[in-house]
């Protein structure tokens, strides 16, 4: 069987997310290997959730926010485009292509530019095949204790 | 005050006021060429003179720069008087013998030919008659000082300094204004624009911008105005009585505090100049759909009628649909109106000329109640109905230019035809568009845009009066084109979602917040200076953080910050958004 990527996506609610309903909207065709994790703001992306979704098998990680100056939280965008460099750098210390993370802005009427770019990151990780990380199986999933919510 | 006889009528005026001010109170015309109220007399066409009769002696003086005086008695048509003026005016006669305002007066004094001949015979009609306003006016209005006398006697004119353009002129146009005989004209040279002799804007530097406007009073228009760039002028301060006019006022920054706020900041109209093949703003008589709701405005600069540039009917008018709109090199939406109002101008024009209409449209959109019917009472009319986008607009060849001073050319797709029109008038029906600033606006209110540049509502059909932010609404074509009825719709259904929250008095907020667990904080502040709500308060006596859930929007960049993990987002946990992941890997 083909190599099917699978893409782990964390999209902002107000721009990215409203840009992808949009390009389902309009029936644009894109790739389906991207799974979607709709967060408030591209800001809420905690560099763990990247690392973590490496780790339990993904191939690729896309975080797709508001563009500068447009984020619906004024500046959320800005931590996020401090955060992913600096985990394009740690990623590649545990033996990841820094390629495989990849941080797009997409604004609530591109929903062109969406199924663009999800196209285009997923021939990129189609190319650079599966990501075999040498995980211990008992890590390969979840470990974090639910937080209990008060 | 004062009390004289002027031609045995008692007048009683102020002191100061001159002979001629107060004739022209008792209501008798004294003739003059120079004086004007502008500016201080200055007496040099002689032909006010009066004759002031005191007792015994009587003097000849000019009446505009002659002061009353108690008990005189002014005589304005002595046969002496008569014969001062009858040869002054055969003097200027015989030197400008075709100048109206000369002829004019002339002839009301009874001189028909001058019995004398000047060596300095000027035929012109629009001869400078060296009355002076012009230098007045400019020195004393204005105060630009650029115009001025030069050389004496039969060389006598008027002259710029070193007869040459001065930096100083501000082209203000007031010389041309006060010359009675047309010799100043106000000449536009090289102007690339639009050709400006059919303006629309306002016609003066104060004016009152719409009969409509609230507060109806009239406005100052700062880069026109001569006061703003010589500090002179100020004439309609001295006439307003209550003494209203402000020359200091200065724009002002105000801050008011608001719980919500309709955004319905309108439209821009496309420039149809991007679309060279219509010709608008080169060729004559080819108009925007503004322009021509302006001409056919009652008040507007032609009171309502359908002119060309020079002033006639036209013979034929055509007009365009979609300038802009349904057109790919520019906008691909429909403007949704312009077939409508199209329409509208082809009942106006009807009503107002005998002129032949044609309509040239891709689609005709008569969507809303009434407006088929409409439609169909227009094509009763004999309105020609031609499908089919225009492809140009020319100007007729010499040939056509019987028929029409322009051409226009298209197919007719229905009769499967290429047709060339001549037609006298064009009127572009130009898209709908988003301003130009609507960029700026729009960050301004954190809303989105949708592809066409309009603001973005939050659903297309749910909810299309409000936005992503709370509190924000927009309405009109700011969101998108539409016309008045829908517009209307829009903007009372936001208006009472507004107040809805204000009877409430209190406002429902997402229950998507950050906390703080208390007993994980290390009290690092990391999350403080993150909040660009400022919602992250550091407690000094607990040593923790703690989130203020009415400021809080529920971001969660604090969340993914927290290096111990005490910061949480109700909603979108790290353990919701892990099981999430886990979910979606199978």
């Amino acid at each position: 069987m083909a190599f099917e990527p699978k893409i782990i996506g964390f999209l902002c609610n107000w721009c990215s997310y409203t840009g992808a309903d949009l390009a389902g909207v309009s029936r644009i065709k894109s790739a389906p290997n991207v799974r979607v994790i709709r967060t408030m703001c591209s800001g809420r992306v905690d560099p763990s959730f990247i690392l973590k979704a490496f780790q339990i098998g993904a191939d690729g990680v896309i975080v797709m926010g508001c563009h500068l100056g447009d984020c619906h939280y004024q500046e959320g965008n800005y931590k996020t485009i401090r955060r992913i460099p600096f985990l394009k750098r740690l990623v590649k210390g545990f033996g990841i292509d820094p390629r495989r993370l990849r941080l797009e802005w997409v604004s609530a009427s591109e929903g062109d530019r969406f199924a663009r770019i999800v196209n285009e990151f997923t021939e990129e990780i189609r190319s650079l095949g599966p990501l075999k990380l040498q995980v211990h199986t008992e890590l390969r999933k979840t470990i974090h204790e639910p937080v209990e919510v008060v | 005050m004062v009390t004289l006889k002027i031609d045995d009528k008692q007048v009683q005026v102020p002191e100061d006021t001159s002979i001629l001010k107060a004739a022209e109170k008792a209501g008798i015309w004294i003739p003059t060429l120079c004086y004007s109220e502008l500016f201080e007399p200055y007496g040099v066409c002689r032909l006010c003179v009066v004759e002031a009769v005191r007792g015994k002696r009587s003097r000849v003086v000019t009446s505009c720069n002659y002061p009353v005086r108690e008990g005189i008695n002014v005589l304005t048509n002595s046969p002496k008087i008569q014969w001062i003026r009858k040869t002054i005016l055969e003097l200027m006669l015989a030197r400008w013998p075709n100048v109206k305002v000369v002829k004019d007066l002339a002839r009301d004094v009874g001189v028909e030919k001058p019995r004398f001949v000047s060596l300095q015979r000027d035929e012109a009609e629009d001869a400078c008659i060296l009355c002076g306003k012009c230098v007045s006016v400019c020195r004393e209005v204005v105060q630009a000082n650029v115009l001025g006398f030069a050389y004496r006697g039969i060389k006598r004119e008027i002259a710029l300094p070193f007869g040459v353009q001065s930096e100083a002129c501000i082209v203000c146009g007031a010389c041309a204004h006060v010359c009675p005989t047309g010799h100043i004209k106000m000449v536009v040279e090289d102007y690339k624009g639009k050709k400006p002799e059919f303006t629309l804007g306002p016609k003066t530097a104060i004016y009152v911008p719409t009969l409509q406007a609230v507060p109806r009073v009239p406005v100052i228009d700062a880069d026109s105005c001569i006061h703003f760039k010589t500090g002179g002028c100020e004439y309609c301060a001295k006439v307003c009585e209550p003494n209203a006019i402000n020359f200091g006022m200065k724009d002002e920054v105000e801050e008011i505090e608001v719980g919500q706020i309709l955004v319905a900041t309108g439209f821009d109209i496309f420039d149809a100049s991007a679309m060279a093949q219509y010709g608008y703003g080169t060729l004559d008589n080819v108009y925007s759909s503004l322009e021509f709701e302006m001409m056919l405005n009652s008040t507007g600069p032609t009171n309502g009628q359908v002119l060309t540039k020079d002033g006639r009917e036209p013979r034929s008018v055509a007009i365009v649909h979609c300038i802009g709109s349904r057109d790919t090199n520019h906008h691909s939406y429909c403007s949704r109106v312009c077939c409508m109002y199209a329409l509208k101008y082809a009942h106006l024009v009807h009503d107002r000329t005998k002129a032949s209409i044609y309509q040239f449209y891709i689609d005709m959109r008569a969507f809303g109640k009434g407006y088929e019917e409409f439609y169909v009472r227009i094509l009763d009319k004999g309105v020609k109905v031609i499908r089919g986008k225009v492809a140009e607009v020319v100007e007729a060849p010499p040939a056509q230019k019987d028929e029409g001073s322009l051409v226009v050319r298209c197919e007719d797709t229905l009769a499967g035809k290429l047709l060339e029109i001549p037609v006298d008038m064009v009127v572009l029906c130009n898209a709908i568009e988003a301003r130009r600033d609507s960029d700026a606006v729009r960050r301004l209110f954190s809303i989105s845009k949708s592809p066409d540049g309009f603001f973005l509502e939050r659903h297309p059909k749910l909810d299309p009066t409000s936005t992503m932010t709370d509190g924000v609404y927009i309405a009109g074509c700011a969101q998108g084109p539409k016309d008045i009825p829908d517009v209307v719709a829009q903007a009372s259904s936001a208006a009472a979602r507004m107040l809805s929250f204000i009877s409430k008095g209190e406002v429902e907020i997402d229950p998507v917040r950050a906390f703080v667990q208390e007993e994980y904080c290390s009290g690092c502040k990391i999350c403080n200076s993150l909040c660009p709500y400022t919602a992250i308060e550091f407690l000094a006596e607990k040593k923790v953080s703690h989130v203020n859930e009415a400021l809080c929007k529920g971001c969660g960049t604090c969340v993914a910050a927290c290096p111990s993990s005490a910061m949480t987002g109700h909603g979108f946990t790290d353990a919701q958004i892990l099981a999430e992941l886990d979910g979606i890997m199978v």
